[in-house]
């Protein structure tokens, strides 16, 4: 500023025209040069850019001139402002013959516009024109163009002059050629693909800056396929030998080094071709050995060359001699004064490391000078050398410092970078659970919101499986330093949202579990959390699920008295006040959370136990997507007439699903607004109904769904369970396959398997043997000595702590930290096969219960160990976990619930009507398949207790098949099994996909959160609980009817709780039309063209009159509902008179199971 | 390759910018922006290197040299030696000193078309073409010997720098006072 100040005389004199500009111009930069601030400098820019537009396009403007306001618009463009308006001037100076005029044009336009632009099009003629010139320069200055303008479509039309100019007698155009050659290869690899043997041509070109030229297209070439060109290995160091023995003339010479620019450009290429080569490596050590001798280091150019050197011994073929020279040069980097010189070496000393280990140790002081330098290219280039030289024995040291750092700097970008590398890290190398944990907490604590949400996941997954110890208590004091440290450090302010999701979890799944603090503290403090940051949602809702699961694991350990509110009022009510918050939230997410959390707590023990088993996040859970249990009843179904099923894309096209979407359409082809969705409604709103009156009505259930049933006789009051069965059937599997992703349901292939696929593996994980962290092996095992230099202590100290040490626990180091359960039996194994040697037996000596080498982080360094990496029967392991669980005093505690105690247990216990549903709930929640094939069988044999032994056989194993069989018989199997079974079936799946998803997102796709479908089926869900948790007392009911079957009493009770089944439909339809409101104007807000395209009047009229029909439709559907349940109460009536009779119960036995059936499918198909 | 060439004042003013990529009018000043304020809080003394990922995207270096108001910067990827770039910049910045005979911001500014042919005939498509500043600047003359307009001929080199050498000197060192540097 105030150096153009002064000269601000001395631009008078430039006025004359010195400058060969004019005064304009010249005042115009001085104007801006004297700019006292950014708005100033827009408005004279902005003034500049006015008076050109107006003055460019005058008539007759001297050439001169016009070349000038060109030269101002790129100016005023390089300043930021739209200089647009005179491109098409910049186009047309191309066109003028003058060749300082045509280069100006040039100029401008590749600084203007883009190869795509519009107005190249105009410009390729004249490029054409112009590389046919006499004139070499104005070719020149087409090549230049040609390599910023041409674009792959435009390539062909310049393609063959191009190639033409390589053979030029002016070596200026021949390199130049080369070049626009080789932006082609950049653009467009396939358009010059037939041209590439031009390259190797032009390597033999009489003049050495041509063939300098051509190696930047070669090294190109060479990094996509070296092994195409490993032919010219030997051409290569022929040139590099003659460049490097001063026999190119001495114009090439730069600071007295001969073409130092052709030797680095050669020497990228030998370290590509060198690389893993022996054989092309030989050739090239002599050479390379010739340049670490000769080469200047005094200049700067010559240690870019020796750079290059070293760049090259550490890519290719080891040989022992250059590595000397290397170290030696890299040595006199470090020791340099020079910043930059420091940086190479830190950054040469890094490629080394791989193949030297010791070369580290010469140099660990200047390492530890470069890591406490200010300059932060230095410090960060120095830290990515530590993390490549990290072991277990530095590990603590090495991650304090980066986490230090990391909390210094405020650039996001390389926070998040070294948080990253931190974590990886600390995974890799933590030398004990706590320190890890304290060191994850670090992280997340200064960089919790720049980490990948992944980082998270894999954190909660790897405290839900521990560290890969087989014993338990390794695992349960990591958990409970977990759960300690999070405690302690939850009170802080603003933590980052995706730690507070990790504590959430974790408090969570194992706040409890070790007994040391109270449910009512932990809940306590998830309150607080979720009060404290209201507005993160997501936050809100892991700290409602974690009360859930601290609830429940209260509930199931039978400390059931503790959270009813009499007891512990004071946190009983926060937490009920933050419960009730949010079940009127905003967020759907959250309120059915909330609504879930008051229906789970509000189950027995039993019910609780299987839907939320303590600790079991690490199960995994086997979805039977094509649900082939059913088949058999879908088999028996269709043997009586049922319609098969019609996959939903066959079915569309075919029919008009009803008139309410009819009038949709017709609407929707006027204006173009997208109602396709509305069809999601109708589905979910006929099978929302059913719950009304499943156990009475049967007509209800077949809810008039035109396209489908068109043609089946509606004969009112016989219940056809053939067409019942089918279209809940449908309803339902359509809802189910939406949820998992699956295009079609194939059912209709009616195959006969009842295998058991919906199971929980007891125990056994099944993740991935490895988690990722681990998959990238550090070679970092080699010895280290003292520091032998006289230094500072504190700097000796510190070499001492990265360098030292490493011999001891080496073998640690080598090994990733994590293992997944399922390999931990191998590793077992494998440790002890390996204990043989020194390092590991230290080791099993030592930390006997601390790291398991995992099989696949082998040493290298270890052959043995590598060759004797044994495998486990992983049946056995399954055999063994089966056994151990088989003790059935453990149910409330173990991990999962255990079905072979259940079962054990079952018999035994007394079987009251009222225990009995529970029961089979627990049985059938553990164990889906055998219950609802026995569930369906019964009910197509029409409610006999009649159990198909060969279905059940086929259960997980046979033992347990039998005693359930056993216990089927006992009970008196009740057609309503189906309907609790997939009531059950939806509550452990809701459960579990929230614990995987929040432990492994990478198992469930997305989760499919979001999608309607998912709401639906939790909406249902919803529905149930709620109804049989408010359903009148099972006792009352059996006492009346003390003479009635179990099934039938189950039915009765339905009966009963109709009334609140019925407020509940009012409630659903409701809901429902909202629904559609809402995402009406959701989609309203997703369509782009929307507002464009139509008025907001006709979209009012459009939703008025869908919500219209909607509600017409609902409140018909309601009427009839009601009026079924009139007739069917009647017949209920009519039974209870008539009781005695056995033909008539069957008869009503016969209709409930149907109405059961479908209202079992159709809560869960919604 | 060489994704780009900045050169920028002290006070944060672009005087010279080649992106060999196309970017917008927009993110090109975004960028300027950013790497000026990055320099800006560079300490003396300290290397000429950056890693720049966070400006330019993944695999992005920078060199810069600051020569009197100016810095020189050139952005590239790992294919590229820095030592050479930084090089390179002395090279350009060489070849400027011989076309404008001690060559100062205001050179820069006014002879803006000039630098873009001097830069060309160094790097063409983002890969260095030729590195000998005679070279260059026989090049350069070349085209400035070639066909001038006949009306006011702008002066030739030597003799425009002349006139600007005398009174107006904003680079305080010679180029060979650099290069002991």
């Amino acid at each position: 500023m105030e150096q153009l100040k002064t000269i601000g005389r001395e631009l008078a004199m430039g006025s004359q025209g010195g400058f060969g500009q004019s005064k304009e111009f010249l005042d115009l930069v001085k104007s801006i040069g004297e700019a006292r601030s950014k708005a100033e400098e827009d408005r004279i820019v902005l003034r500049e850019i006015e008076s050109l537009k107006r003055r460019i396009v005058e008539p007759g403007i001297p050439k001169r001139k016009m070349k000038e306001y060109i030269i101002r618009l790129v100016y005023v463009e390089m300043l930021g402002h739209d200089a647009s308006f005179g491109y098409i001037h910049a186009v047309k100076m191309t066109h003028d013959d003058n060749l300082v005029l045509k280069r100006t044009g040039y100029l401008a336009v590749t600084l203007f516009l883009n190869e795509d632009h519009d107005l190249i099009i105009l410009i390729v003629n004249t490029i054409q024109k112009d590389l046919k010139s006499d004139n070499y320069l104005i070719v020149c200055a087409a090549l230049n163009a040609v390599c910023k303008l041409i674009n792959e479509e435009t390539i062909p039309a310049v393609l063959p002059q191009v190639v033409e100019l390589l053979g030029h007698s002016k070596e200026a155009v021949r390199k130049k050629a080369i070049m626009a050659l080789h932006r082609f290869y950049h653009k467009s690899p396939s358009s010059v693909s037939h041209l590439l043997s031009n390259f190797r041509k032009k390597l033999c070109d009489s003049d050495p800056g041509v063939m300098g030229a051509t190696l930047c297209p070669l090294f190109d070439l060479i990094t996509n396929d070296a092994n195409s060109y490993k032919d010219l290995v030997v051409s290569f160091v022929s040139i590099l030998k003659q460049v490097a023995e001063h026999r190119l003339p001495k114009a090439y010479d730069y600071h007295q080094l001969p073409a130092p620019f052709i030797q680095i450009r050669l020497l990228k290429i030998l370290a590509l071709l060198g690389s893993g080569d022996k054989q092309a490596s030989e050739h090239m050590y002599t050479v390379v050995g010739d340049i670490f001798r000769k080469c200047d280091s005094s200049s700067n150019i010559g240690n870019a060359v020796l750079y290059e050197c070293i760049c090259c011994v550490s890519s290719i073929h080891l040989n022992p001699k250059l590595l000397e020279a290397a170290a030696d040069v890299i040595a006199r980097f470090l020791k340099s004064d020079s910043h930059n010189l420091k940086y190479m070496g830190i950054d040469a000393l890094g490629r080394l490391i791989k193949l030297s280990p010791e070369i580290a140790e010469q140099h660990q002081l200047a390492v530890i000078d470069c890591l406490e330098d200010p300059d932060d290219t230095l410090k960060r280039k120095t830290f990515e050398l530590l993390y490549k030289m990290t072991k277990s024995s530095n590990v603590e040291v090495i991650v304090d410092r980066m986490i230090d750092y990391m909390i210094s700097i405020n650039d996001n970008h390389y926070k998040t970078e070294i948080a990253s590398r931190c974590v990886e890290l600390a995974e890799q190398f933590a030398p004990s659970n706590h320190w890890f944990i304290q060191t994850m907490n670090k992280v997340f604590e200064h960089a919790g919101d720049l980490v990948n949400i992944k980082v998270a996941h894999n954190l909660m997954r790897l405290i839900a499986e521990g560290f890969g110890e087989d014993d338990d208590t390794a695992d349960s004091q990591l958990r409970s330093s977990a759960v300690e440290s999070y405690l302690h450090i939850i009170g802080e302010p603003k933590l980052p949202s995706v730690f507070l999701q990790v504590i959430c979890w974790v408090l969570g799944e194992y706040g409890t579990a070790d007994g040391k603090f109270s449910a009512s503290y932990i809940t306590g403090k998830l309150c607080d959390v979720a009060e404290s940051y209201s507005s993160d949602e997501t936050v809100k809702g892991y700290a409602v699920t974690a009360l859930m699961k601290i609830y429940a694991f209260e509930i199931a350990a039978g400390r059931k008295l503790d959270i009813l509110p009499e007891n512990s009022v004071i946190w009983h009510m926060e937490c009920q006040s933050l419960i009730e918050e949010l079940s009127a939230s905003h967020s759907t997410d959250l309120q059915q959370r909330a609504y879930e959390l008051q229906a789970v707590i509000g189950l027995d023990v039993r019910a609780i136990g299987s839907i939320m088993p303590s600790d079991a996040s690490c199960e995994d859970i086997e979805v039977d997507k094509s649900l082939s249990f059913l088949n058999g009843y879908v088999e028996k179904s269709l043997e009586k007439g049922a319609q098969s099923y019609i996959p939903e894309n066959e079915r569309f096209g075919m029919v008009n699903i009803s008139n309410f979407r009819n009038q949709d359409q017709l609407e929707v082809t006027s204006h173009g607004l997208r109602f396709e969705a509305y069809e999601l409604p109708k589905p979910s709103v006929q099978s929302r109904t059913p719950p009304i009156s499943v156990a009475s009505s049967t007509e209800l259930v077949p809810v008039p769904e035109p396209s489908y049933y068109r043609e089946t006789p509606q004969t009112a009051p016989v219940p056809s369970s053939t067409d019942t069965g089918p279209s809940g059937l449908k309803l339902r599997l359509d809802g189910v396959q939406k949820k998992w992703g699956r295009p079609t349901y194939s059912s209709s292939s009616a195959s006969t398997s009842n295998s058991s696929s919906l199971k929980v593996v007891n125990g056994v994980t099944q993740v991935d043997g490895v988690s990722s962290g681990n998959s990238k092996t550090h070679e970092t095992s080699y010895d280290s000595r003292r520091p032998q230099v006289e230094i500072s202590e504190e700097k000796q100290k510190l070499a001492a702590s990265l360098f030292g040490g490493s011999s001891k626990t080496e073998r640690r180091s080598s090994t990733g930290h994590k293992v997944a359960k399922a390999s931990s039996h191998a590793s077992e194994k494998f440790h002890t096969s390996k204990s043989t040697t020194i390092y590991s037996a230290d080791n099993a000596v030592e930390k006997p219960n601390l790291v398991q080498p995992p099989p696949d982080l082998l040493d290298l360094g270890e052959p043995i160990v590598a060759s004797s990496a044994p495998s486990v029967d992983p049946f056995r392991q399954l055999e063994e976990l089966l056994d151990s669980t088989q003790d059935p005093g453990t149910f409330g505690g173990t991990k999962a619930p255990d079905f072979m105690a259940l079962y054990a247990e079952t018999p035994a216990g007394g079987r009251s009507a009222g225990v009995a549903l529970p029961l089979s709930l627990n049985r059938d929640g553990d164990n889906l398949i055998p219950g609802l094939s026995n569930a369906s069988s019964n009910t197509v044999h029409g409610g006999t207790t009649v159990t198909n032994p060969s279905q059940i056989s086929k259960g997980p194993n046979v033992k347990e098949a039998l005693e359930k069989d056993a216990l089927v018989r006992q009970m008196g199997v009740t057609p309503s099994d189906l309907g609790f079974t997939l009531l059950l079936f939806l509550l452990r799946s809701r459960y579990m996909e929230k614990a995987t998803s929040s432990a492994a997102p990478a198992k469930i796709g997305g989760g499919g959160g979001g999608s309607r479908r998912q709401s639906d089926l939790n909406r249902s869900f919803k529905l149930a609980i709620r109804s049989l948790l408010t359903s009148c007392s099972k006792q009352e009911l059996a006492k009346a009817f003390s003479n009635f079957s179990n099934a039938e009493q189950e039915s009765l009770h339905r009966l009963f709780i109709q009334d609140e089944f019925e407020s509940l439909c009012l409630e659903t339809q409701v809901g429902t039309a909202l629904e559609t409101v809402e995402q009406l104007v959701e989609e309203k807000n997703l369509d782009p063209l929307f507002s464009e395209k139509s008025n907001i009047m006709d979209a009012v009229q459009n939703l008025s009159m869908a919500k219209r029909n909607e509600i017409h439709y609902l409140m018909g559907m309601l009427e009839k509902a009601e009026e079924q349940n009139r007739c069917l109460q009647d017949r209920v009536e009519l039974l209870r008179q008539k009781m005695p009779d056995d033909s008539g119960i069957s008869v009503v036995m016969e209709k409930f199971k149907s109405g059961i059936l479908s209202y079992g499918t159709c809560s869960d198909g919604i | 390759m060489i994704k780009a060439v900045l050169v920028i004042n002290t006070q944060g003013k672009p005087r010279l910018t080649k992106f060999y990529g196309f970017l917008t009018v927009e993110k090109q000043q975004e960028l300027i922006r950013s790497v000026f304020g990055v320099l800006c809080s560079r300490a003396e003394k300290v290397s000429n290197f950056m890693e720049v990922d966070s400006i330019f995207g993944p695999d992005s270096r920078l060199v810069y040299k600051h020569y009197a108001t100016l810095y020189f910067i050139f952005v590239f990827d790992s294919s590229e030696n820095e030592l050479a770039m930084l090089d390179l910049i002395q090279v350009f910045v060489e070849t400027l000193d011989k076309c404008f005979r001690n060559v100062c911001e205001l050179d820069i500014v006014f002879n803006y078309n000039k630098l873009h042919s001097i830069l060309d005939e160094i790097i063409s498509g983002g890969q260095v073409l030729e590195t000998s500043s005679t070279e260059i600047m026989r090049a350069v003359e070349e085209i400035s010997k070639c066909s001038l307009p006949p009306s006011p001929p702008s002066l030739p080199p030597s003799v425009m720098s002349e006139s600007a050498s005398n009174s107006i000197s904003l680079v305080p060192k010679t180029v060979s006072g650099w290069r002991s540097r």
